[in-house]
């Protein structure tokens, strides 16, 4: 893998570039890189849905070619997620966006949805490509690369659905137990991820009504200036001032439409990941809890002595070897997360403040040119007349 | 110089008044009682009290009484005497702002502060007894009195005089001077309004102004209010991210302090734009001083039509008394008449009484031509006089629009200078997670 030879000029907006670079681990070897782009409507006569193209562009050897073009739809991104569950249980998978739209739209697929998805999607898939486990996982590699048919044959194979349904009803059974004896650490986890979940909701509701009053403020702006333009037209006398007035709200108006548009570029969809990540983790940490809960039935069933205790023996190491490894699993992913998360953090609101300090320094230019245009001539009107009175 | 009107009871003595620049908050009127030095005069409304008491129909309520202090002020050094301080009420003002528009029809007289809140947004309360609302009124009510004295006619009114003199029987002695007999009816104003035919010009393009100037600065203050309201609402909801950082700093180690310092920035910031949108109502308020002087200038132009169309009415009389008179010198009916179809219906009038009738007809002629001749005169020294008001008005207008656009644009940058520094704290707070 020779990062020399690699060119990773992608068709993504800078923004989002960083973005990328900066969640990874190791920056000097990200050897995948993906898009995703090109929304395309598609209508048969049972239904109508939205596949992106996904490019994808490698130097990694596994990779038949160095660069990948193909089409995929939601449930496909939803399959690759349920996949990558099943074999890594207490992995921190990172979240879709959401299947439906909570606040009722007349239109199922307006043009502000599908991109914000479409930008979620191109999070989700570089997320996995940045992680150490998941990255190197078959199916991901299968989604990447294969044409339609060729994921559809793929998709058939794999555990049936009922078996993934018995599944679901033990682990269902199994934390409706509870767990009795979860570490520490463990505990401490879910005590955090719980608050943090809490409190990351509130960021998402405080962040969205925030960007619902700019733009009701960027509206009654539009309004602000002109009326003075109007008003210029009765007086010969304040011609000037008056239009002066209103090409600064003018500017401050623009100012506010690029405050809110840098807020639903970077914080916006970064808390709203983080809600939905949150999700994820509480996810992770009931899986941990399952098989841990598998464990304690058999030890507890040992003591019992409820069935044949050799069989159990045998089966309970099987389950602390599988504890043991899901509990580090998780540790370290844990680890890699929290990380991961307050870097985030930390980028989504310094951005946030930046745009507010861009914004505010527009403003005070504009308004102070204007000052400076009206106290020259004010100074050279009244020479003759009244003393300063400021 | 305007020429003050003719009752000479209602002047106080003092000789001609240099006119001075509009008045600033708290500062001077001049008033010359002789020619040797000049005695400058302070007025404050310094205070609002809410006081109870009876009512015309003996119910109880409550209303504002607000103190007015003057002071004379000796021009050589500056110190100041306290000459007199008396309680006024709103309603005060009024009767005594009615009466000004009665006695100078030809002055662009100042308006009052609104009576009742209006363009309010949501924050603000539009109740009259709301402390905000009455300190604005205050200030309101001084600027008013400023405006007054500092006019070079209206400030030798003795009635206003006594209004910043004579608390007790004030109202007695505005009242006999029997004004609001004096005032034209509304009905008459409307009417020749409608039938005027040959108005100054000049008067007609005014009032067109002054409806312009009405329309368009309600419809900026109505802005202004719903621009005031959103950026409410941003700058409020930001204070919910305080609250949160706080508590989510509980559970980080390493954020913790950054969130915590944070969230403290945005609470500033929330809290910061009570006091920009308090500064934002005083602009408004020099806005509205000037929506409301649209109306002072109708006023003005509204006597003006109702001169000229008394004029042209007693003109039209003269013009068929006479016409009259030569039907009855020559004998020819052209005009039809009541004493023309009697005549006819009850046959002639004998030559004694017809000339009876040219010989009352040539007296009430030469009455007419009279007092054609002094509406006449009148009507010019009122389009003369106005004229020059309203030419001093328009150089106040200009001032003061052009100072408040200014002044404005420094609140907008104060706006931005806290905003730059609030924001700049809350990103190192934010770099430092």
């Amino acid at each position: 893998m020779d990062m020399n030879s690699f060119s990773p000029m992608m068709p993504t907006s800078p923004l989002s570039m960083i973005n990328q670079v900066k969640f990874e681990d190791e920056p000097d070897l990200k050897d995948l890189f993906i898009t995703v782009d090109e929304p395309e409507s598609h209508v048969t006569t049972i239904e109508t849905f939205i596949t992106y193209r996904i490019i994808t562009k490698t130097s990694r050897g596994e990779f038949d070619s160095s660069e990948f073009e193909v089409r995929r739809r939601y449930q496909d991104f939803l399959w690759l997620k349920g996949k990558l569950e099943e074999a890594h249980p207490t992995l921190i998978i990172p979240p879709l966006p959401e299947k439906f739209i909570v606040k009722g739209m007349v239109e199922r697929f307006n043009d502000d949805f599908i991109e914000t998805r479409r930008k979620a999607l191109q999070k989700f898939l570089n997320r996995i490509a940045d992680h150490p486990t998941l990255t190197f996982n078959e199916d991901f590699k299968v989604f990447l690369t294969a044409q339609a048919w060729e994921l559809s044959s793929h998709k058939k194979q794999g555990p049936g659905l009922l078996s993934r349904m018995g599944q679901t009803v033990r682990a269902v059974a199994l934390s409706m137990r509870g767990v009795k004896s979860r570490p520490e650490e463990f505990m401490e986890m879910n005590n955090f991820i719980e608050i943090f979940s809490q409190k990351i909701n509130l960021i998402d509701k405080i962040s969205q009504r925030i960007y619902k009053e700019e733009r009701e403020y960027s509206d009654e702006m539009k309004e602000y200036g002109p009326i003075h333009v109007l008003w210029s037209a009765s007086e010969e006398d304040l011609v000037d001032s008056l239009r002066g007035v209103a090409r600064c709200l003018d500017q401050c108006c623009k100012a506010t439409e690029k405050r809110m548009s840098g807020l639903s570029e970077a914080l916006l969809p970064a808390v709203h990941e983080y809600v939905l990540y949150s999700e994820m983790v509480m996810g992770v940490m009931k899986r941990r809890d399952q098989i841990q809960a598998e464990l304690d039935s058999k030890v507890e069933a040992l003591t019992y002595k409820k069935a044949d205790t050799d069989l159990l023996i045998e089966e309970i190491g099987k389950l602390e070897d599988k504890v043991e490894c899901a509990n580090n699993a998780l540790k370290a992913d844990w680890e890699r997360w929290k990380h991961n998360m307050q870097n985030d953090i930390k980028s989504a609101f310094t951005d946030m403040a930046e745009e507010n300090i861009h914004y505010y320094e527009q403003c005070l230019a504009t308004w102070e040119s204007f000052l400076a245009s009206q106290t020259d001539l004010h100074m050279e009107e009244t020479s003759e007349d009244k003393p300063e009175s400021h | 110089m305007e020429q003050a009107p003719r009752d000479p009871e209602r002047q106080l003595q003092p000789a001609p008044l240099e006119p001075l620049g509009h008045p600033d908050a708290g500062l001077q009127a001049a008033m010359t009682e002789n020619n040797f030095w000049l005695k400058k005069i302070e007025i404050n409304v310094s205070e609002a009290e809410k006081r109870t008491g009876r009512n015309a129909m003996n119910m109880q309520e409550t209303y504002t009484a607000y103190l007015i202090e003057t002071r004379s002020v000796e021009h050589t050094d500056g110190q100041s005497v306290l000459t007199d301080s008396l309680w006024r009420r709103y309603s005060e003002f009024e009767l005594l702002r009615n009466y000004l528009l009665v006695y100078y029809p030809h002055i662009v007289v100042p308006p009052l502060p609104e009576k009742r809140a209006e363009f309010v947004w949501h924050k603000l309360s539009a109740d009259n007894m709301d402390p905000d609302f009455v300190e604005r009124r205050r200030i309101g009510l001084e600027n008013f009195l400023l405006r007054v004295a500092s006019h070079p006619i209206l400030c030798r009114d003795k009635i206003f005089y006594l209004f910043l003199t004579q608390e007790g029987n004030w109202k007695e002695t505005v009242n006999e001077t029997g004004f609001q007999l004096k005032a034209d009816s509304r009905l008459k104003a409307l009417n020749a309004t409608f039938r005027v035919k040959n108005p100054d010009k000049r008067f007609t393009e005014l009032k067109h102004y002054s409806d312009e100037l009405q329309s368009v600065i309600s419809h900026l203050l109505r802005v202004r209010a719903r621009v005031a309201d959103r950026l409410y609402g941003v700058y409020k909801v930001h204070g919910n991210y305080g609250r949160v950082f706080s508590e989510w700093s509980a559970i980080e180690k390493e954020m913790g302090d950054g969130l915590q310092s944070a969230g403290h920035h945005m609470d500033v910031y929330a809290s910061s734009i009570d006091d920009i949108l308090e500064d934002e109502e005083h602009y408004a308020d020099q806005l509205k001083e000037y929506l409301f002087y649209a109306e002072a200038l109708r006023a003005v132009c509204r006597k003006h039509e109702l001169m000229q169309y008394d004029l042209e009415m007693a003109a039209q009389d003269l013009a068929s008394k006479k016409q009259q008179c030569e039907e009855l010198a020559t004998g020819t009916v052209r005009t039809f008449s009541l004493k023309g179809m009697t005549t006819k219906l009850f046959g002639q009038e004998t030559p004694e009484q017809r000339e009876a009738r040219i010989k009352v007809l040539e007296e009430q002629i030469s009455e007419g031509e009279q007092q054609l001749k002094s509406k006449n005169l009148e009507g010019r020294e009122f389009v003369k006089n106005a004229w020059a008001d309203i030419e001093r008005f328009k150089e106040q207008k200009n001032r003061d629009l052009k100072e408040a656009l200014i002044s404005y644009a420094v609140m907008q940058i104060s706006m931005c200078k806290k905003g730059i520094q609030v924001w700049t704290n809350a990103k190192e707070c934010f770099s430092k997670m």
